[in-house]
This record gives C-alpha cells, sequence and structure tokens, in this order.
C-alpha cells in the first residue's frame, strides 16, 4: 500500500507516495525528477545509483524508499550552486573524463565525498575510495585525473571561499 | 521485489514484539545490503520486513576498562572501519572491515547484519572468530550471549532464532604482544567477495620466538567461517619458523571443504588457502617481532 513519505533532496522537502519496496533511487529518479540518478545494475554493483545521505556515499539503489525519511540527501543536481558548477564537475569536463555520462553522476559525488572526508587523499586513495564505482567507457585514468586535479583545486581555494 | 508490509518499531521492545508476532515471515532490515538484492531476485520473499535502523541505542562502539570491547549490532562497517579506538586497539577488525566490499556499502551495512547473514565469505567473520568473539542475541524472553565459534550452522544459517536480534558483539581484551590481520584473496581486488579469506591472531613470548597462543579462521571455503584447529594446535607452544609456518599452511587447507562455484574451483581454493595462511602467519610473526 502506498504510504506518504517526506524526504529532504538537495536541501528542499518533498512528500512522495511510494510503496515500501521502492528504492530510494527509483523513487529520486521516477516521482521526483531526478534523472541523475542513474539505474544500471541495480544491485549494489556499479556505483552509478550513489548520491549522498547525511554525508555519506550511499548506494541508493540498495536503500528502501523508507529508510531515506528524515535524511540529508544530496544527488548531482544538489552539486551545482546557483548555475556554477562545483570543481569536481568542471574538472570532469576539462580534463574529459566521461564518455558515455552514465557513471558520472556517482563518481562525482563518491569523489566529493572522498575529498570532503580527506582533501589531502592520494591517487591511490581515491583509486580505492572508488572501488565500488565502476565505468565501462573510460578506463579510469581520466576519471582520477580530473578528480586530482579538482582535489588540488579545492585546496588552493579552501583557505577563502568554502566551495 | 515481492510486496511486504514495513514496519518500523521506535524501540527495541517493539520490534522484538514484532519479530515474536511474524517469526519466520518476517526479515529484519538493518543496511539492507544483503537482505534488499536478494528480495530483488526474489531469492527472499519476506511478508514482513522490520526495519531497525533507526535504533540508535544499538550503535556504539565501547572499551570496557580491562575487559574488552563491546560493538553494538548496527554499527557500520565504515564505523569500525574508521573507529580510533579500534584502529588503535584492535587494528586488526578494522583492517579487515576496510575490505568489505566498497565504502558506499560500508556506509549503511552493519556488523550484526554481516554475522547474521552467515554468508560463508562474510568478511567480519574470520576476524572476529580468531578473536574469539561472542554475540548477544536478545528475545522477549531474555538474552543468552554465545561464542561466534558456535553462532554459524550453515551457508546463510545461525543459531539466531526468528524471534532474536542480535544486539552488540563483545570482544575480550588483547593479552599483550597478540597480532593479527585478516587477508582476503580475490582474482581482481576491490569490491569483490572474498574468494579465500584467512584470518589470524597470534600471541608471542616476550623473545617473540615461541607462540603462546593462536587462532586460524578461514571463510569462503566451507559451508560456514571455520576455525583450523588443527593447523593451531601445531603451532601453539612452538617456535616460529618458516618451515613450521608453511606446514601449518598446508593443514590448515586440509581442514577446509571448499566448492567449485562461479568465482574459482576448489582446487585453486585450496591452493590459495596454503598461500594466505602462510602470508597471514607470516605477517603477524612480522608484526609481533618487530615489536618486541
Amino acid at each position: 500500500m502506498k504510504q506518504a513519505l517526506e524526504l529532504k533532496v538537495n536541501a528542499q522537502l518533498y512528500e512522495v507516495f511510494v510503496e515500501p519496496w521502492q528504492s530510494l533511487a527509483e523513487v529520486l529518479r521516477e516521482e521526483l525528477g531526478f534523472i541523475g540518478v542513474k539505474v544500471s545494475c541495480n544491485s549494489g554493483d556499479c556505483g552509478s545509483c550513489i548520491v549522498i545521505v547525511d554525508g555519506k556515499a550511499v548506494k541508493s539503489c540498495l536503500v528502501l524508499a523508507p529508510q531515506a525519511k528524515g535524511k540529508e540527501i544530496i544527488t548531482i543536481e544538489g552539486l551545482t550552486q546557483d548555475s556554477r558548477l562545483h570543481p569536481l564537475q568542471e574538472a570532469f569536463i576539462e580534463h574529459f573524463a566521461f564518455q558515455c555520462g552514465y557513471c558520472t553522476p556517482g563518481m562525482i559525488l563518491m569523489a566529493k565525498t572522498l575529498l570532503d572526508e580527506n582533501p589531502d587523499a592520494t591517487e591511490d586513495e581515491i583509486r580505492t575510495g572508488l572501488s565500488g564505482n565502476l565505468c565501462r567507457c573510460t578506463g579510469y585514468v581520466k576519471i582520477i585525473e580530473a578528480i586530482m586535479a579538482a582535489r588540488d583545486k579545492m585546496k588552493k581555494t579552501s583557505s577563502g571561499r568554502k566551495v | 521485489m515481492e510486496p511486504f508490509v514495513y514496519l518500523e518499531p521506535q524501540s527495541t521492545k517493539e520490534a522484538l514484539s514484532l519479530l515474536t508476532k511474524y517469526g519466520e515471515k518476517a526479515k529484519v532490515l538493518a543496511g539492507g545490503t544483503d537482505l534488499v538484492p536478494l528480495m530483488r531476485q526474489k531469492s527472499l520473499n519476506p511478508r514482513y520486513v522490520i526495519n531497525i535502523g533507526n535504533l540508535d541505542n544499538h550503535k556504539f562502539i565501547h572499551s570496557e576498562h580491562k575487559t574488552g570491547l563491546r560493538i553494538g549490532a548496527l554499527t557500520t562497517i565504515r564505523e569500525i572501519e574508521t573507529s580510533p579506538i579500534l584502529k588503535t586497539e584492535y587494528k586488526m577488525v578494522s583492517q579487515a572491515a576496510a575490505q568489505l566490499a566498497s565504502i558506499p556499502i560500508r556506509n549503511i551495512a552493519t556488523i550484526a547484519g554481516n554475522l547474521c547473514h552467515a554468508s560463508p565469505a562474510a568478511d567480519m567473520a574470520p576476524i572476529l572468530m580468531a578473536l574469539s568473539v561472542s554475540v548477544k542475541l536478545v528475545s522477549i524472553a531474555g538474552e543468552r550471549v554465545v561464542s561466534l565459534a558456535d553462532f554459524f550452522t550453515g551457508p546463510g544459517a545461525t543459531v539466531c532464532k526468528p524471534d532474536e536480534l542480535m544486539t552488540e558483539v563483545q570482544i575480550a581484551q588483547l593479552l599483550p604482544n597478540t597480532y593479527g590481520v585478516y587477508l582476503k584473496c580475490s582474482t581482481k581486488g576491490g569490491q569483490e567477495l572474498a574468494l579465500v579469506g584467512v584470518a589470524v591472531v597470534i600471541t608471542l613470548d616476550s623473545s617473540g620466538k615461541i607462540c603462546n597462543d593462536v587462532k586460524i579462521a578461514l571463510g569462503s571455503v566451507a559451508p560456514t567461517p571455520i576455525r583450523a584447529y588443527k593447523a593451531e594446535a601445531m603451532l601453539k607452544g612452538s617456535a616460529i619458523n618458516n618451515e613450521l609456518i608453511w606446514e601449518a599452511a598446508q593443514v590448515a587447507s586440509s581442514e577446509a571443504s571448499p566448492i567449485d562455484d562461479i568465482r574459482g574451483s576448489a582446487e585453486y581454493r585450496r591452493e590459495m588457502l596454503k598461500v594466505f595462511t602462510r602470508d597471514a602467519l607470516n605477517q603477524v610473526v612480522g608484526l609481533a617481532r618487530s615489536s618486541v
């Protein structure tokens, strides 16, 4: 039976009517139109469904919608502030770190949590940190390059403005 | 996924009442990283799903003065991986947690979920078995403490009854000169399941030459995680050297009963068991001796 569920996504409150067996990924995409949340393997392996929940990267295809009640959810759409791209988004463009783009939102959000937790993350730590994100197109090299470039850029600006 | 009734108890007592009421027709939802994919595949079709994920009183890591450590059932694997207490005092537990799947999984997967789901490949089981931990199981009727060595009964099966909840994991205080490691064998690394898992916890004497105590636990090579008791007996009380380590590794391998499956053959697993047991023993002995 569909039940009302309040979700906070990208700092806004939404009310949806969903079955408890719908995943958070499905609800974000289908009910709320956040199509930046991708559903690919739907089994928790590829990471394209990754969103940030209460500051932590989470595979949203594995979360049943009611589990997300009361949590702060950020999708890739929430990364852009007043039309300004996040340094990670800019770096992915500058370094051509995507081809089909399907893994990209998950990659960026995972990278964001890695760098938020560890602004000095090494290449090794970034690679290990991305082990839950699969890309079939790029071979990962440009993705890692972009993340390291964003890391360096964010470190430069972190003494001043919050990005 | 088959339709189900979703329940969200507000307390442990309420959760236990629901489990008592619905028993075998219910499944407990903690992190969901094992449960949800199986429900989606329709391998598991509970009529009732009881979400205990918000029962915050089960999220803790408490160091008990001189007696050991208690980890709440709903503590996430990521919390275990990054816990300052564990990284200093029970480093091997943190090190094992770091190898479970990937960070986004570890962010929601729970210690009780990993143990109660009881995959023979469960990454937290070998190191906790080698530490001789106990788990607390609670029902409306009362509570009991079960040694992890007696907890698993088969693939996906444990002594936990349908009306019981695991509430905590209890780890005894480590003796001085005790070191441990969990080595996970997989073909591609990353977020893979263990092809073979070996955990060793060793206590050497003050000279660093004699093994006072050792526990070896093996994962993914039997219907449940198992201890390699014969290999342990060979090492206990003996002077440790490369030859003995290799002998013990081979004995450990013979104590397992791996199967052929999509991830590897039984034969390959037996070989890797020897290699990884040897490597784990070398690592812990190296750690112990470098601090003597």
